[in-house]
């Protein structure tokens, strides 16, 4: 099968380009060794199959992140059949400098012009032809949002395979520069250093001290390129500079052919939009309240319209296959086993899929929409405040979907300081399989306050992360914070198709989990409830009912020192989603037929319920981020101190409110 | 000449890039960005927080510290 590449800076179109170009037909893995995020997917044209990788997005092919290195390591050393550079038409200049790296490398690449509906509206004229010459590669012009284009795009991609490469323009870098290139290029080529990459791209590299190249390469030519650089800094100035330099002329020179501008900026949309949503005082009430907005909808279409219909049917589920295991006269054990240990339990966990769809479906519409980066915006002034980096609450928001990518995007910060701190306070924020907790406990004892709740409890965690981040900054670590740069996207209205296949990615997830995790742990849970043999289920004499009343006391300040809490506790260390799923088993155990819900009612009170969902929110991470924790620190010392001090910080917090609540007389 | 740091500028107010200050690291990155040489920056937010700025109609957040840096020819 052929294989099509697509690159692009961030917010080129290139994510829904490729949803145009594959449909559903994608899956999200990891690139071999590292977090970064493979997109791949399979395109269907005229009865042929091609193989789609969607490369991270970039503003270059250096090696400034792992990204960068990813998508040129994929292009260079995998030998993509074609790859398509998605170059975003309204800010043509800034895009094509990641084209002139890839001409560089000598890639067979053919350029979508993406938005040109965006560059009309901003009576941005482009000569295709012209461009197209200029560069020396073909040029489509497309709006994948509205999917204009697309089919000329995958004609000239697959047509281009079949073509030899036509002889595409080079960048000059001057006499100073050529010279040394070309010496360096015959001392890589006379070594029998094998690095995969061509002799003179290295040799590019080398000038503009590339680390990632640096690191991989001879001591000799290293010092030999040393000295190539000391030579032009002395005749001109720093050569990685001048190279930067010279790519944006050789830009200048093709953007002044073949586009035109208008002289006057008009003021867009967005700059208005703007002018209210990052405003000094209303722009963060404007968060806090989008944010109210997306918890109140969430359960106002996801509880009150979606669950009711899945919960009905989960009911006659239940009861259906209750009835036909009796009737096939099943042993009674497995009977057991099925309808109270896997549809108790694991049932408990996908009765919350509703709301989690509609939850992340209205987050992705934000990210979509491009908001999310003025929330980051709005709240840097906050992070920068106690002294940590603005792109910390990035990561803090991948959080909210769930804590392992969420400490993965801590990879954006640059100084090692600023990215400790992120990570070790992301796990306060409250990811999507913590949510079901919340929801049983709000539904049970706050039916008339659910949206303001769970909205306290999420503002709660991202508190308790700041104020950590505060105290850690000041303790632990030393050095200086790293810089502050983001794009702003403009304002655009979310594709359908690409807000639905990314709240798929995270529900599916969601299921995933709670088809394997959550079953094994469930499955272990129920063997541990009704052993030894003979005794009650899910009683306090089973197994699991004397491992939870050991640990009870613990909690018994905290006001939940009941051994089914702690079961559930102790089961959401391997997996938060756990947590309702054990409750949901050993409460339904105990009150045959009774709902988790009304059982909850008669097991807590509305303030130990409180004081549980604070535990729940911040106690030890599920075993995924600790792990996560580990790889990214890559020192145990780390996952081991995130472990345990966030148990310690759950467990003071629920005390104290447990403690001070009943000083108030709240029971 | 009429070059002053990034941050002093208010506004509504614009200028070309002139300069880059500071680590080699940080003005490549700028570079690719689009802080390249003569490129004309346009404030449109400098009050609290980031400076947002915009670059030939797209916009970027800059953290004061990095806007101090931008040396700007004013227009």
């Amino acid at each position: 099968m052929n294989t099509i590449a697509l690159v692009g800076n961030p917010n080129s179109g290139k994510t829904t380009l490729f949803n145009a170009l594959t449909g559903t037909n994608q899956h999200v893995g990891n690139w071999p060794g590292v977090t970064v995020e493979k997109k791949e997917g399979t395109l269907n044209f005229k009865g042929k199959k091609y193989n789609i990788v969607d490369l991270p997005g970039t503003y270059s092919l250096g090696a400034y992140s792992e990204d960068e290195v990813v998508a040129r390591d994929f292009i260079m050393k995998d030998d993509p059949d074609i790859v398509i550079n998605v170059v975003d038409a309204t800010n043509i200049e800034r895009n094509l400098y990641l084209t002139t790296q890839l001409l560089e490398m000598g890639t067979k690449v053919i350029i979508a012009l993406n938005m040109m509906d965006e560059a009309k509206e901003k009576n941005i004229s482009i000569d295709i032809k012209k461009l197209s010459k200029e560069l020396g590669v073909p040029v489509i012009a497309t709006v994948a949002s509205k999917k204009n284009g697309i089919d000329d795009l995958i004609k000239e991609a697959i047509d281009f395979m079949g073509r030899e490469k036509t002889s595409q323009n080079k960048i000059d870098y001057g006499k100073d520069i050529d010279l040394e290139i070309n010496r360096l290029k015959e001392v890589i080529e006379n070594s029998n250093l094998n690095t995969g990459y061509p002799a003179e791209w290295v040799a590019i590299k080398l000038l503009e001290g590339d680390e990632y190249i640096s690191k991989i390469i001879d001591k000799n030519i290293l010092n030999i390129a040393q000295e190539s650089s000391d030579t032009i800094a002395v005749a001109a100035m720093e050569p990685e500079l001048i190279i930067v330099d010279k790519r944006y002329e050789f830009i200048g020179n093709i953007v002044n052919k073949a586009v035109k501008k208008p002289k006057e900026e008009v003021i867009t949309k967005s700059d208005k939009i703007d002018k209210v949503l990052t405003h000094k005082w209303f722009g963060l009430p404007i968060f806090a309240l989008i944010m109210l907005a997306v918890y109140q909808l969430t359960f106002a279409i996801g509880e009150d319209i979606l669950q009711e219909g899945l919960n009905a049917g989960m009911e006659a589920l239940t009861e259906a296959i209750e009835g036909f295991l009796i009737n096939v006269n099943a042993p009674e054990l497995l009977t057991a086993f099925i309808t109270d240990g896997i549809l108790g339990g694991v049932g408990a966990v996908v009765e919350f899929v509703p709301l989690i769809m509609v939850l992340y479906l209205l987050l992705g519409i934000l990210e979509d929409s491009g908001y999310m980066a003025r929330a980051a915006y709005v709240m840097d002034r906050i992070m920068r405040s106690v002294g940590l980096h603005g792109k910390t609450f990035i990561s803090m928001l991948v959080g909210v979907g769930c804590n392992v990518p969420g400490i993965m995007a801590t990879r954006t910060l640059d100084s090692k300081k600023d990215r400790m701190i992120a990570i070790l306070i992301n796990p306060f924020i409250s990811c999507g399989a913590r949510l079901p907790i919340y929801l049983v406990f709000i539904s049970a004892f706050f039916p008339k306050h659910k949206a303001l709740i769970l909205f306290s409890i999420y503002a709660f965690g991202f508190l308790v992360a700041i104020i950590m981040g505060k105290i850690f900054s000041k303790t632990l670590f030393e050095g200086e914070s790293s810089y502050f740069v983001m794009e702003l996207p403009p304002y655009r209205v979310p594709t359908l198709k690409g807000t639905l296949l990314n709240m798929w990615d995270k529900v599916s997830s969601f299921l995933k989990r709670a088809g394997t995790v959550i079953f094994a742990v469930v499955t272990v849970l129920w063997i541990l409830s009704v052993l030894p043999y003979g005794v009650e289920p899910y009683s306090e004499a089973s197994i699991l009912g004397k491992i939870g009343s050991f640990i009870a006391p613990i909690f018994k300040p905290a006001g939940f020192g009941t051994w089914q809490a702690s079961v559930g506790l102790f089961a959401g260390i391997v997996a938060k989603e756990a947590v309702v799923a054990t409750l949901g088993m050993v409460y339904a155990g105990v009150e045959e037929g009774a709902k988790l819900i009304s059982a909850v009612q008669g097991a807590f009170t509305p303030l130990s319920a409180i004081s549980f969902m604070a535990m729940t929110l911040l106690y030890t991470p599920c075993a995924a981020v600790i792990g996560t924790v580990k790889r990214e620190t890559n020192s145990t010392k780390w996952a081991t101190f995130t472990a345990l001090y966030t148990f310690a910080i759950g467990w003071i917090v629920s005390v104290l409110i447990f403690q001070i609540g009943r000083l108030f007389g709240l029971s | 000449m009429n070059n002053m740091p990034l941050s002093f500028f208010s506004t509504g107010e614009k200028g070309t890039v002139e300069n880059i200050l500071g680590g080699e690291k940080v003005s490549k990155r700028l570079y690719e960005m689009g802080f390249n040489k003569g490129t004309e920056v346009k404030v449109m937010k400098n009050d609290a927080g980031p400076i947002i700025v915009s670059l030939s109609g797209y916009k970027i957040a800059l953290g004061r510290g990095l806007a101090q840096k931008i040396l700007i020819n004013k227009q």
